[in-house]
């Protein structure tokens, strides 16, 4: 309630003197991108239309922030890091339609990730791939899948590699529970995660996406840990839209829409590789193909036939993830 | 039934404003908590509250709350009685600290307490040889909970300490009592009601306590998970009944708990007038 007082507050200081203004709202460690991303996007638009844009941003939990926009906050575009976070937009708020993901190249998504390990220095456990993560004795630090998108790529992309590598639903399962079973203790978010590695020493390897490993990384001056790219991992999809009822209202379609194609030019493709998001745009990625470690990426369509599936199976009350703790 | 005749005006537009503010700010939030669990049906609201991982989180969360409670019964009342009785240098600073745990936000006091004892923190360095482990364990939880409760029991006797003179205490020894009989007659009894209001107080805060346990509990399913993580869990999964069911169980619980504390405080108040 307090966060949506200030926000409004701040919408409303911003407004005095802009002619328009967004607010994207989105998940937790795109903040330093759409802090470069949002002055470039100004600067593109007033030169190409002559009108002044200020964006806002509100940052959290993908799922929390999901909601607020179902509950009614103002949100004219929404940036997510898995479709069922926008998904969820139709389904209890009918803000937009239902094929939201076909309206924009690649499922919506001009970015991606991958889950990685980033590991100590030295990698004193020598980790290789996904098997030297279920060795006993190893820690590994992964966020809940329950509470957290990061967490449910890092489950999906073990229970991927297991498939990919020919084995069936029973294999995967057992090899989840074995990593899980290394896993000390279950933060309720990305940083949370990297908090407890990172700053509390706990555990041998860290499981997240690409873009926070080289974040880890540069805070800290990369000298401390290293970085582990798996054999295969999942293609973590970072979605965008606009959310329809609510660009009619504020009649801020037109530029929301000149926001989200932002997003596929050559600049703002570029503004991604600088902050470690994979280019979607084939140009652009080919150019970018040295500076990100090529490896298998599945997606969760191909894998686990889409959010919603994995979701169901995967992490709703007495799915599989539950079942591993089960007694 | 007949109307009472009250001595001050204004019972009727007093009751009024009471009812209307505990409405709004009370009574309708929390219906609507209830009005949402009709979504399920009753072997459907059965079932979400009765799985084994939330029974496992009600044990923790309304276990290490009783002990974190009982630890600041214990431990308020020292304090209390130290800080009333006895005058020392730097008393004021005691005090005011007493009151920190209500003033900081509970997520920096979560990462603190987390930073502390974890295994490589000045005291949980100093435990993990030992072979105990409080950061990332149900140990962890109770530290937290029992860390937010303290400045309940501390405030709530405080003043009764304070009205309580001396002079009780002296006539008792004069009139044979040894100090043992003089705690345990004269003080405790007087002692009783704020003690049991600040333990309900510590007790009822440390149940929905969620800022500064999901840093320190490790939140392992089945082992270190509490309620109020369950309830955030089912909502990050838009699953809002399930959600609101979870919450009306502990509201109910919560609700029989203080209930009973209250009756317990009514009758050792009815007890030490009619011994008087």
């Amino acid at each position: 309630m307090l966060k949506r007082l200030i926000l409004a507050a701040l919408l409303f200081s911003s407004a005095a003197h802009a002619d328009t203004s967004l607010l994207n709202v989105s998940y937790d460690v795109t903040r330093e991108f759409y802090k470069d991303f949002n002055p470039a996007f100004a600067k593109y638009w007033k030169e190409k239309t002559g009108e002044t844009v200020t964006i806002n941003q509100s940052h959290g939990g993908s799922s929390k922030q999901a909601r607020a926009v179902v509950d009614g906050l103002e949100a004219d575009i929404i940036t997510m890091n898995q479709a069922t976070d926008i998904d969820i937009l139709y389904e209890k708020g009918r803000l937009i339609p239902k094929d939201w993901q076909k309206r924009l190249p690649n499922g919506s998504s001009p970015t991606a990730s991958t889950t990685v390990f980033l590991v100590r220095k030295g990698n004193p456990k020598n980790i290789k791939d996904w098997d030297d993560l279920i060795k006993p004795g190893v820690g590994v630090v992964i966020a809940n899948p329950k509470t957290s998108g990061n967490g449910r790529y890092a489950y999906l992309a073990a229970w991927g590699y297991v498939i990919k590598k020919g084995g069936d639903d029973a294999k995967a399962k057992d090899f989840v529970a074995k990593l899980f079973k290394n896993v000390p203790v279950l933060d309720t978010g990305g940083r949370g995660a990297t908090t407890t590695f990172v700053q509390r020493d706990i555990g041998d390897a860290l499981l997240t996406f690409e873009n926070e490993v080289n974040l880890i990384k540069k805070e800290l001056g990369g000298d401390q840990f290293e970085v582990v790219y798996p054999s295969v991992s999942v293609l973590a999809e970072n979605p965008i839209s606009l959310v329809d009822k609510v660009v009619d209202r504020h009649k801020t379609r037109t530029v929301a829409q000149g926001y989200l194609d932002f997003h596929y030019s050559p600049e703002g493709q570029e503004l991604a590789v600088k902050h470690y998001l994979r280019p979607r745009v084939e140009t652009v990625a080919a150019k970018h193909k040295g500076d990100f470690k090529q490896l298998t990426l599945f997606t969760i369509d191909e894998v686990f036939g889409g959010w919603a599936n994995a979701q169901k199976t995967h992490f709703a009350d007495g799915g599989t993830f539950d079942q591993i703790y089960a007694k | 039934m007949a109307k009472h005749k009250n001595v001050l005006p204004g019972f009727n537009l007093s009751l009024g404003y009471t009812l209307l503010y505990l409405s709004l700010i009370v009574l309708i939030p929390l219906s609507a908590a209830f009005l949402k669990t009709t979504e399920l049906s009753l072997a459907e609201f059965w079932q979400v509250v009765t799985a084994p991982r939330v029974v496992a989180s009600y044990k923790l969360t309304f276990g290490a709350s009783l002990i974190g409670a009982v630890l600041n019964a214990i431990f308020g009342l020292l304090t209390a009685w130290v800080l009333t009785r006895y005058t020392f240098p730097g008393k004021k600073l005691v005090d005011a600290l007493v009151d920190l745990p209500f003033a900081l936000p509970t997520a920096v006091a979560g990462i603190a307490l987390t930073a502390v004892y974890a295994s490589n923190g000045w005291i949980g360095s100093i435990l993990e040889p030992h072979g105990i482990k409080v950061a990332f364990t149900p140990l962890g939880v109770v530290v937290a909970l029992t860390f937010i409760g303290l400045p309940f029991v501390v405030r709530t006797v405080q003043p009764v300490l304070e009205d309580l003179e001396a002079e009780t205490e002296e006539a008792a020894a004069s009139l044979g009592a040894n100090r043992w009989q003089t705690f345990s007659r004269v003080i405790l009894p007087a002692l009783w009601p704020a003690l049991l209001t600040g333990f309900a107080l510590a007790f009822a805060r440390a149940i929905g306590e969620y800022g500064s346990v999901i840093f320190i509990a490790g939140n392992m399913p089945m082992v270190s998970e509490i309620t109020p993580l369950i309830i955030i869990t089912k909502l990050e999964q838009y699953d809002y009944a399930g959600a609101t069911a979870v919450a009306v169980v502990m509201l109910v619980i919560s609700f029989i708990l203080l209930f009973a504390i209250n009756g317990l405080q009514w009758w050792s108040n009815h007890r030490i007038s009619a011994s008087r």
